[in-house]
């Protein structure tokens, strides 16, 4: 199924959640909402779900306008970071309960339920622990469940809310692999909120990334990491440092100094984003310069920070056997980089 | 061996002839206060054998005053719980404006005095009100009647079930209730499937309390009874009038079964908090 969310705005109490935001998703495609806390992700995943109602815009499930339509009616599959699961009911009460509550009309007769909770219980790999209650399960298992008892419904789309968020490191990176194999398997179009962006580059076919009520980029991993379209995307996705610099006649120039790399762009500042692998080491004058400052090793390489004089900062990195990591002056230039002009 | 002792207590321990003495003190307040006038009261029932206790407790003054009892009871405790989950619901999933105000009013009644409480309803339904000699044209007795001691008992134990109710949801949000939703149960379904189950215990709670107090209040239903002799008097004014006409076996028979319905809700209400302490948010805060 896939989801169209038309100039969704969302105000609470009349200050706005989202401004005007338009996202289209793909049927069958694991999209992740990315951005800091108050971003609106999960706002925005909240009106797709129906659990919100926007203040102005549309959102539509395939042809059809969802808008109006009550969580109930959208038929989505919805997973919360706190798992949400009902305390009072045994595991497979819990993945039950969505088609216990239908109408008699479209209920599945019970030992047909029953069947179909154990198979998604098996899907999710938690079989033999039917008869336990959540409480005597550890949160990766009852993130499982919770996923399984979204799934029960046949829901046209599966939302997740910071699955992981509540989780620690290890469980996290095991859920994360399983819930790929799991997309994969069942073919959902699946949106799922994080503001961890490692989680997103891993997992998502797409990412959005929203600051501030807005969306900022959307594309796929390798896109949003490698040609990030604002300076935020830049600084929010990867590690990176920023420099203001003037252009003057293409070339690129920091405190007046050229620093070896030339542009088209047309003259006036800007800020210059680059990556700390993007840079090259060079003997030549025209380049930035400096002395390190701190240096520390990130698992195959050294993490150097250089302080390259006007009270600017960079961080490089550097083979950790490389010998210039030990000299205390360093001389580079930035291999890829990307110039946002100020306005 | 003092000075070893000395050593090995804890040092945010008081030495052990201040523990003694303080645990003395409680124990004599409590038998002083509490157990002589318990035992008081049943000795002073059973005075005059089993066969009187059996006899007073069949006096048809006394069996109106039971009934009447068990009547308003089962009036005003329904009554509260409903409210009591309407505004605990109200106060803990949404947010509006006069929230505060709100639960300031729900507490109202524990603040009144219960004479104050039965007086307002004097005031509003007295034949000197407006609204007493209206209603009394279409045949309605509120005063002095059985309705005015359900809207007093009403008004003194409303806070007992909302009162409970109202931490007890807001910590637990609305987290089961969307997800229930998002499932596709309908908001009654979720209602009796998932929010109802959740707050059962301290539902329990509330209403084990509101059902006492429902039973033994004496002051506000005092004001706007009456005390019309089998009509209109409920066990705790039955008792005050058997006493006060020197029928002392009657009055302290009557008596026990208030002092048994304590003691029934004090057992109940610390097995439900010994069991089910974690679902409860009146433990710890007591009451």
């Amino acid at each position: 199924m896939e989801v169209r969310v038309q100039n969704v705005r969302k105000e609470f109490d009349r200050f706005p959640a989202l401004h005007d935001v338009s996202l289209d998703i793909a049927s069958g495609e694991l999209i992740a909402l990315l951005g800091p806390s108050g971003s609106g992700k999960t706002t925005l995943l909240r009106l797709i779900a129906g659990l919100e109602r926007p203040t102005a815009g549309k959102i539509f499930f395939g042809n059809e306008d969802a808008s109006e339509k009550t969580v109930q009616e959208r038929n989505i599959g919805f997973v919360f970071q706190h798992y949400a699961l009902f305390r009072h009911m045994t595991i497979l009460e819990n993945v039950s309960f969505g088609l216990e509550v239908r109408p008699r009309a479209t209920r599945p007769p019970k030992a047909e339920i029953r069947r179909r909770a154990r198979e998604l219980l098996d899907l999710v790999q938690l079989s033999g622990l039917e008869k336990r209650y959540p409480s005597q399960l550890s949160g990766g298992q009852r993130q499982r469940v919770a996923l399984a008892r979204a799934l029960a419904i046949e829901p046209r789309v599966l939302l997740l809310d910071e699955p992981f968020g509540a989780l620690d490191a290890q469980v996290r990176r095991e859920l994360r692999k399983w819930l790929r194999e799991i997309h994969d398997r069942t073919g959902h179009t699946t949106v799922f909120v994080t503001h961890d962006q490692e989680e997103a580059l891993e997992l998502a076919d797409r990412l959005c990334v929203m600051s501030q009520g807005k969306i900022e980029q959307v594309g796929t991993p390798d896109t949003v990491y490698d040609t990030p379209q604002s300076p935020f995307v830049f600084g929010f996705i990867g590690e990176s440092s920023a420099l203001p610099v003037t252009i003057e006649n293409g070339d690129i120039r920091l405190e007046g100094r050229s620093i070896g790399v030339s542009t088209s762009e047309p003259n006036g500042s800007a800020q210059l984003y680059f990556r700390p692998h993007d840079i090259e080491l060079i003997e030549s004058d025209a380049a930035l310069s400096g002395h390190v400052v701190t240096s520390r090793r990130v698992g195959g390489t050294r993490r150097v920070e250089l302080d390259i004089g006007g009270a600017h900062r960079v961080e490089i990195d550097l083979p950790f056997d490389h010998p210039a990591a030990e000299r205390s002056q360093i001389v580079f230039r930035p291999r890829r980089w990307t110039l946002f002009p100020d306005r | 061996m003092a000075a070893k002792s000395r050593h090995l207590a804890s040092p945010t321990s008081e030495p052990a002839s201040v523990r003694w003495m303080l645990i003395l003190v409680g124990l004599a307040f409590m038998a002083l206060f509490i157990v002589l006038p318990v035992i008081a009261v049943f000795s002073e029932a059973f005075r005059q054998g089993l066969g009187a206790y059996w006899e007073s407790l069949h006096n048809a003054d006394a069996q109106s005053a039971i009934r009447l009892t068990l009547m308003v009871a089962a009036i005003a405790v329904p009554l509260n719980v409903v409210f009591g989950v309407c505004a605990s619901w109200a106060i803990a999933k949404f947010e509006f404006k006069g929230k505060a105000f709100l639960i300031t009013l729900i507490d109202l009644p524990f603040s009144v005095s219960p004479v104050i409480s039965g007086l307002v309803y004097v005031l509003l339904f007295g034949s000197g009100s407006i609204l007493g000699p209206w209603l009394k044209s279409y045949g309605i007795e509120i005063l002095f009647a059985v309705p005015g001691i359900v809207l007093a008992t009403i008004f003194v134990t409303f806070p007992f079930v909302a009162r409970e109710l109202i931490p007890l949801m807001q910590d637990q949000g609305s987290g089961d209730e969307e997800a229930a939703l998002s499932l596709g149960a309908s908001g009654w379904q979720t209602f009796w499937r998932v929010t109802l189950p959740n707050i059962r215990w301290g539902l329990l709670y509330g209403v084990l309390l509101c059902n006492a107090r429902a039973m033994g209040e004496f002051g506000a239903v005092a004001v706007v009874s009456g005390k019309i002799r089998g009509q209109t008097t409920t066990m705790p004014l039955q008792v005050e009038m058997f006493y006060n006409e020197y029928q002392g076996t009657a009055a302290f028979a009557l008596a026990s079964l208030l002092a048994m319905l304590a003691l029934v809700t004090l057992v109940l209400k610390t097995a439900l908090e010994w069991r089910f302490g974690d679902e409860l948010a009146a433990t710890g805060r007591g009451h």
